[in-house]
């Protein structure tokens, strides 16, 4: 029931975000059209943000406390992580190309979040070599607690490596409409939303196969 | 203490008598410079600039080289156990190893970076001695981690390509700060010159020891 119910938040939510970032929201002077992609870029990365502290967290509980649900807690949630920061670095990529002239730049932000999309993926390549194993999922508990110790020390040695720039962020840089304002929340809302229900559908998933496993196992 | 002394002792005198890791390590390092240099076309205003990231990305690769051997060694006859069994703490082990590996590294790098000082036609006193701190910082912040994942390699499936992959996004700061702390000293400035870099290295070095101390234990569980 509960879960139907955020279903169809969510469902909503998608439509309203898309509402509120094409017609609600009023076109950027500057920029035009294209800033709107920045609603759903900055929702994307609001929700990798808290799916990368997710699986922090559940690290450490699985590390300290041991238990099998953290650790699949950790697992999707890293998985969703970094799906959904590919899509920022993707919506990221749309709205540099015709704003700043190119696909690309190091700049520190876009540098930190390349490494971060990458030490995501190792964790990922270390979890899903694990599967069932109790100890080679620690390994993967006790990377993502370093990958993420590591992070606030990769950005500052990234602007040290570009010299310390300013950074060109923001929507319209300064200040920005109300009703950008509330765009920029429905999407940031949405996008929660979304997170938690493929999360909660993942963790089943995830459920579903201990169970096959178990299942295998008492068949043999 | 003494517990730590003598698993240091262990591994310099297994060392001393096959010198495995340390000649390969050596010959690696000094293969990339070697490579790099044909790579480059032998200019000299492009190996001005390329020579610190050089120096430092043949020293981290042949780091890994060691460390990878460095656990792996444990295992031949299942050393590990026995050390496992002996009542100590876990993390007394990781002092002793990670001591243990950095003296080897940073040796590696003590032999290496005068050689790469000739090679490269800097002037060598000046440049040796502040190159020897940022080496010592260095290695010890990539064998910080390091430690850490290679007893984790070491029950992997992929052990060798394993460890290169989980360390090498980790230690960016590091190698990012000391090159650009190599950058100073090659172009004949004090290291204080990068006081932001040399602040971030030591800071690295001392966040890795004590969180890879504390998360030892997890890792190296009886296997």
């Amino acid at each position: 029931m509960m879960r139907r119910l955020l279903f169809i938040l969510a469902f909503i939510g998608i439509i309203a975000s898309v509402y509120a970032s094409f017609i609600y929201a009023p076109t950027e002077p500057k920029m035009g059209h294209i800033q709107r992609i920045f609603y759903f870029h900055m929702g994307t990365v609001w929700v990798a943000t808290v799916a990368f502290i997710i699986v922090f967290i559940a690290s450490i509980i699985y590390l300290w406390k041991g238990g099998r649900k953290w650790d699949i807690l950790a697992y999707c949630s890293a998985e969703l992580g970094v799906l959904f920061l590919t899509l920022t670095i993707i919506t990221g990529s749309v709205w540099a190309k015709p704003i700043w002239g190119t696909w690309w730049t190091w700049d520190p932000q876009l540098t930190t979040t390349f490494i971060l999309w990458i030490l995501y993926i190792v964790y990922l390549v270390l979890r899903s070599s694990a599967g069932n194993d109790t100890k080679k999922a620690k390994y993967a508990a006790v990377f993502a607690i370093i990958a993420f110790i590591d992070l606030p020390l990769v950005y500052l040695s990234v602007r040290v490596m570009r010299g310390i720039s300013p950074v060109v962020f923001g929507p319209g840089g300064g200040g920005i409409a109300p009703e950008m304002m509330n765009a920029l929340l429905i999407n940031m809302a949405a996008c929660t939303l979304l997170f938690v229900v493929l999360l909660l559908e993942r963790i089943d998933l995830e459920r579903m196969k201990d169970a096959v496993a178990k299942l295998k196992l008492n068949e043999n | 203490m003494n517990k730590v002394w003598a698993i240091i002792k262990k591994d310099i005198v297994t060392e001393l008598r096959t010198k495995e890791i340390f000649s390969s390590m050596l010959v690696f390092a000094l293969l990339v410079i070697v490579i790099f240099n044909f790579a480059f076309g032998f200019s000299a205003e492009l190996l001005d600039l390329a020579a610190p990231a050089m120096l430092w990305i043949s020293f981290t690769f042949a780091g890994v080289l060691g460390l990878s051997r460095s656990f792996a060694l444990e295992k031949e006859g299942n050393a590990i156990i026995g050390m496992l069994l002996t009542p100590t703490d876990r993390s007394i082990i990781y002092a002793g190893k990670m001591i243990s590996n950095t003296i080897f590294v940073f040796i590696v790098g003590l032999l290496m970076v005068p050689m790469f000082i000739l090679f490269f036609n800097y002037d060598f006193f000046s440049t040796l001695v502040p190159l020897i701190p940022v080496i010592f910082l260095g290695s010890m912040g990539f064998v910080s981690v390091g430690t850490l994942f290679s007893a984790m390699a070491l029950n992997t499936k992929l052990r060798e390509v394993m460890l290169p992959i989980l360390l090498f996004p980790i230690i960016i700061p590091v190698i990012v700060s000391a090159v650009k702390l190599s950058e100073q000293v090659l172009d004949g400035n004090s290291l204080f010159a990068a006081s932001f870099s040399l602040k971030l290295l030591v800071s690295f070095d001392l966040i890795f020891l004590t969180a890879c101390a504390v998360i030892f234990e997890y890792v190296i569980d009886e296997s």
